[in-house]
């Protein structure tokens, strides 16, 4: 008896069953504290800055053969007040933004009929989805040099260029969207009288509403990728011609402020897509 | 005749080979009757509800509501599902006159209609709420008001309560009851409880399963006007034991013969 109790009784395991110890800033799937997540906001964008201040700063006074490399915050910030004040950033961002928005939004005009079309009819998905899903492996900036042969140097083969490379993206999304619709939902419409059109255009477009802003979201970040390779390869003016014509001329700071722009505007976008969702979809969350 | 079902087969093709549904089904539901199917899981009594609300279509056999042979689904049978049952972005009355609107109906015509049958279910004062504002009793609710809006000849439920809490499914019978007698619809409902089926109906058709068919036609003699006091009566707890004990031999059978 006692040798038993002895041989099974680890009191340790038996007196202390394991728990999980309790954590803030581990916590799977839960919110933290907002003091928290403000400052952790703060540090995410206060650490890169201030470790490329050190580094730059460092390397600027300590191998000055190199700081031609590396420019300090503050040499950024010159060049940036200076292609501003020259004109050229705004008209630069002004090329990029035309044709960011012309490629994006002649995407978005096709791939809502087409992805509701995709999502909701069997048919149309047997037809287009094996076509689609090649195509969409092929990376867009592979189609520059065709792009180029057909349409020469102008404005249409960057457009189309965005146009390829968000359309199959937006597409296969908002036809995954559709496909979330509820079947009762679609089943109650018709046992309220609802016909098949009617349930597309009432139905499923409003239900995918919150989901087809989410798709655009996400696609506009591919949209400003393309643009600034499409200007790389050929252009006169634009963000990404810029950052091109600065490498030429070594001047690293015109291409930080370059990045640092495009990246704020890519933000900008971005948290005007969420606001637009969170405005108009209250119904959603 | 009001509803008539007669022989109808309904067959599934399935990886496994085909499974056959239903089977000779024959059943009839009279001008403002109020009868319930009960069976197990796997008794195709979903499958039942859709055939007649035209959402699949019959192996064999047919449904005529009227006369009229169905071919699809339409506004004279409207249906309550038991998930997702509202349009999550319309306000309470848009979701009851939605149906009205998908008909064409004018406006000025529709609002009175919603009006009125949002009153006959209590949401008046909830008429801009959205629906994720609502409980689950709220909720089938307005999925009731909306089905009756089109002033359906028959209402079909589809376990319309099975995820409601016990209070609250009690609370939603007795309004249904309610509903019924005030409108005069009639109604063709399908439950796994018993209870709610004796407590609910006129009329109860117990099915068997796999594959499903009609076991036994139960015939109720409990008074028209009720309230949960009558789950106490003797008479009430008969007619429960008799068709859980229809069900239970079933299950019985269906384990040794599975």
């Amino acid at each position: 008896m006692s040798q038993s109790s002895e041989f099974l009784g680890n009191e340790n395991v038996s007196n202390s069953p394991r728990m999980l110890s309790p954590t803030v800033f581990w916590r799977i799937a839960e919110d933290i504290p907002k003091k928290l997540s403000w400052t952790l906001i703060v540090l995410s964008i206060a650490i890169p800055i201030a470790l490329w201040w050190l580094v730059s700063e460092y390397i600027a006074t300590h191998y000055e053969v190199y700081a031609i490399f590396l420019p300090t915050p503050l040499r950024t910030l010159e060049a940036l007040q200076r292609l501003w004040s020259e004109g050229i950033l705004l008209t630069d961002i002004a090329y990029s933004m035309f044709r960011v928005f012309s490629g994006f939004f002649l995407a978005a005009l096709i791939s809502v009929p087409l992805g509701v079309l995709m999502g909701a009819f069997a048919s149309w998905r047997s037809l287009l989805e094996p076509i689609i899903g090649i195509i969409r492996y092929m990376p867009a900036p592979a189609f520059i040099p065709l792009l180029i042969l057909y349409f020469g140097l102008g404005e249409v083969p960057k457009i189309l260029l965005i146009f390829i490379g968000t359309l199959f993206f937006n597409t296969l999304m908002i036809m995954d969207a559709v496909k979330f619709v509820p079947k009762e939902l679609i089943e109650t419409t018709y046992t309220l009288g609802g016909r098949r059109l009617q349930v597309l255009l009432q139905v499923i477009l409003p239900y995918i509403y919150p989901s087809i802003i989410d798709a655009y979201r996400v696609n506009m970040a591919s949209a400003w990728n393309l643009v600034i390779v499409a200007e790389l390869v050929a252009a006169t003016e634009g963000l990404g011609k810029r950052i091109s014509i600065a490498q030429r001329f070594l001047r690293t700071d015109e291409i930080f402020a370059g990045l640092i722009v495009i990246g704020l505007i890519g933000l900008a976008i971005d948290l005007l897509f969420r606001l637009l969702l969170k405005l108009s979809c209250r119904w959603a969350t | 005749m009001h509803l008539e079902v007669s022989q109808l087969h309904k067959q599934f093709q399935t990886r496994n080979g085909p499974i056959v549904a239903l089977k000779d089904i024959n059943l009839h539901i009279e001008e403002g009757e109020f009868v319930c199917a009960v069976g197990a899981s796997g008794s195709g009594k979903s499958t039942l509800l859709r055939l007649i609300a035209g959402l699949e279509t019959p192996t064999a056999g047919e449904v005529r509501v009227d006369g009229v042979r169905v071919t699809g689904p339409g506004a004279d049978r409207g249906m309550v599902f038991q998930h997702y049952t509202l349009y999550p972005w319309m306000t309470v009355a848009k979701n009851v006159g939605f149906g009205l609107k998908l008909q064409g109906m004018p406006e000025k015509e529709r609002r009175q209609r919603v009006s009125y049958y949002l009153d006959v279910v209590g949401l008046a004062q909830f008429a801009k709420a959205l629906p994720k504002e609502l409980s689950g009793g709220m909720k089938q609710r307005v999925a009731i008001a909306r089905a009756l809006a089109s002033q359906p000849k028959i209402l079909l439920m589809d376990e319309p309560f099975g995820a409601l809490d016990v209070q609250t499914k009690e609370t939603m019978q007795q309004f249904l009851l309610q509903v019924w007698e005030r409108t005069h619809t009639s109604i063709f409902m399908i439950t796994h409880d018993v209870e709610e089926a004796v407590f609910l109906s006129q009329r109860i058709y117990v099915l068997t399963s796999r594959p499903g068919t009609i076991l036994r036609e139960v015939v109720l003699d409990l008074p028209s006007q009720k309230d949960y006091h009558i789950k106490r009566q003797p008479k009430f707890q008969d007619y429960r034991e008799e068709i859980m004990g229809l069900l239970r031999g079933e299950s019985a059978e269906a384990l040794v013969a599975g």
